[in-house]
């Protein structure tokens, strides 16, 4: 059985087009990310057969959900979904709302199962509550939990925080990490916040006009300059690590990640736990001999790999840090007077690293 | 005093006429309500306007192309004839048929109304949670628009008790086949017998204020709508 998502997408209507051929890795969360109209909800849409494209081909997991000749209609096809509204049924209780679709697939969770992903939501006190009684981010929580009882061999999630304030989205967030890190079933994420990406995603898909810009590994894209990722006006790197070490004494978390390993202000997390950071290219500087006496913990070795104007009199310059990217926005004078070019071996110091939660 | 024999032979007929009037509209206006939320088709327009004839023709108009109709000459009459039936104008079915013509709009339109304010989003939840086109029906549209469907079945009841000119088209005066109420008591005052008029006309009053007492309350209870 081959572990991916295969999905080739046309659709027209007045004033937009969308064309995508997709091939998504048919495990963990895949970000569907761009800006509003881009056609992201549409291409979970017609994944989904909510929208009908007759020439489309969708198949997941070796699984073929439409093809030329074929169109399976939404209610056959195991998947689940979750609307950015959570879009419970009004009529039924939460309890009654999550076993609408148990009671009508016979692989779905069972009542342990269940227990299970509603005590992972922190739903279980809401059971016999009325969906209008609830918080937004209680129904979408309900939601979630409703898409995930029926065990569904693909989970397709359009903006479910998007419609949820700031408090809310804080509220989900480390419920939909902890899923990610529990859940074997690929996601199919929309969204159009960097953020949510750079927290959740492990593989991006950049879409803008109807196209996919671009699709690869999460990290890679989001590091890329060439990709209007939104939040890359100032530049920045975030970085996948894992957690290997608490000084209680000065404060601090230590982190490795591919290439290296940076302190960090403590936080309470379990050693092992998988991470990421950012770093503002505006925090790193360089310097062509390791810096001594200085106050800065950071300081990685690194090979300069490109540069390009960044503004009036910036640069920006694109390091390798034995395998990971690092930005780092230098003045033009420095980059003169250092004389860095590709191939260049420099120190980059790093003023501050955040952890992104 | 009270009603007469003749009276509450009227009643009963009504009450029939109404009741086997409101159960056909059901069975045919759903549909016909659901194509018409939900259907692009150029038709629609044409078909809302058909539907919607009624409120705004007289009903003797109605009336007398029914009669034509469903007379022997006529296209139902042709075919009721094909099919081994009596001609419909001046029997019970007759007045069925009529009924389910003339009151057409009191029960599709708060149907379709209640579809449309429930849109597409609660069936496509229930299709992505594996529920088939007649299991999303029966679990998602009728409770959820069940005020619709209770406002559709009251207003069909009532309007069909109330009609009169269609009923004399076509129904004519027939004691226990199509004398309904609404000619009861015109009979009644052509006869000069007030007493009786008022017995039976009052009663349509006290009715009809149940009625819209009733309507009033299930719109009341069911504020709801939009999904949360």
């Amino acid at each position: 059985m081959t572990e991916r998502i295969q999905a080739r997408l046309h659709l027209r209507y007045a004033g937009f087009a969308l064309d995508v051929d997709l091939q998504l890795p048919g495990r963990g969360i895949t970000a569907l990310f761009g800006p509003s109209g881009s056609g992201k909800t549409t291409v979970l849409r017609l994944i989904a057969g909510l929208e009908r494209t007759d020439d489309g081909f969708v198949s997941v997991n070796g699984e073929v959900w439409q093809d030329g000749r074929h169109f399976l209609p939404t209610h056959k096809r195991p998947l689940g979904y979750v609307f950015q509204e959570a879009s419970l049924f009004p009529h039924l209780s939460v309890r009654g709302n999550l076993d609408y679709g148990r009671r009508r697939v016979c692989s779905a969770m069972d009542a342990e199962a269940l227990e299970r992903a509603v005590d992972l939501l922190g739903i279980a006190h809401l059971l016999t509550r009325r969906p209008d009684g609830l918080s937004g981010g209680e129904r979408q929580r309900v939601a979630i939990a409703r898409a995930l009882a029926l065990n569904p061999r693909l989970l397709l999630m359009d903006e479910p925080l998007a419609a949820l304030d700031l408090k809310r989205k804080q509220e989900i967030l480390p419920y939909l990490e902890r899923l990610h890190d529990e859940l074997s079933i690929p996601v199919l994420y929309v969204s159009h916040s960097p953020e949510e990406v750079a927290r959740l995603a492990d593989h991006l898909v950049f879409m803008q006009h109807g196209r996919a810009l671009a699709s690869g590994p999460c990290l890679e894209l989001m590091n890329r300059r060439d990709l209007p990722l939104g939040q890359q006006e100032d530049g920045e790197s975030i970085l996948a690590a894992r957690v290997v070490e608490h000084d209680a004494q000065d404060h601090l978390t230590r982190v490795a990640f591919t290439g290296g390993e940076l302190w960090l202000p403590r936080h309470d997390l379990c050693l092992g736990h998988a991470v990421r950071v950012r770093i503002h290219a505006r925090d790193v500087s360089l310097s062509l001999t390791r810096p001594g006496g200085t106050s800065i913990l950071n300081i990685l070795p690194a090979t300069v790999v490109a540069s390009s104007d960044a503004g009036p009199g910036q640069s920006l310059v694109r390091l390798d840090v034995g395998g990971t990217v690092l930005l780092a926005r230098i003045t033009r004078r420095s980059l003169n007077a250092l004389a860095l070019a590709p191939g260049q071996h420099v120190f980059a110091q790093i003023k501050s690293v955040a952890l992104i939660e | 005093m009270g009603f007469s024999d003749a009276d509450l032979a009227a009643i009963w007929l009504t009450l029939r006429l109404a009741g086997i009037t409101t159960l056909l509209l059901l069975l045919i206006g759903t549909p016909l309500a659901w194509w018409l939320a939900h259907t692009r088709s150029r038709w629609r327009g044409p078909v809302a306007a058909v539907v919607a004839l009624p409120l705004v023709l007289p009903p003797t108009v109605l009336g007398f192309y029914l009669l034509l109709a469903m007379g022997p000459q006529g296209p139902v009459g042709q075919f009721t004839q094909w099919l081994g039936l009596d001609a419909l104008p001046f029997t019970f079915w007759g007045l069925v048929v009529a009924s389910v013509i003339y009151s057409m709009p009191f029960v599709v339109q708060p149907i379709q109304n209640a579809i449309e304010a429930l849109g597409r989003r609660p069936l496509e939840v229930a299709a992505t949670l594996r529920a088939g086109p007649w299991d999303r029906f029966w679990t998602v549209v009728v409770p959820l628009a069940r005020p619709g469907f209770v406002t559709a079945a009251i207003l069909g009841f009532a309007h069909t008790v109330g009609e009169f000119g269609v009923v004399l088209m076509i129904g004519g005066n027939i004691p226990g086949e199509t004398r309904v109420v609404s000619v009861q008591i015109y009979d009644h005052v052509e006869a000069m017998e007030y007493a009786e008029a008022h017995w039976l006309a009052g009663s349509m009053v006290i009715f009809s204020f149940l009625v819209l007492l009733a309507l009033h309350a299930t719109h009341r209870h069911t504020t709801h709508g939009a999904m949360p």
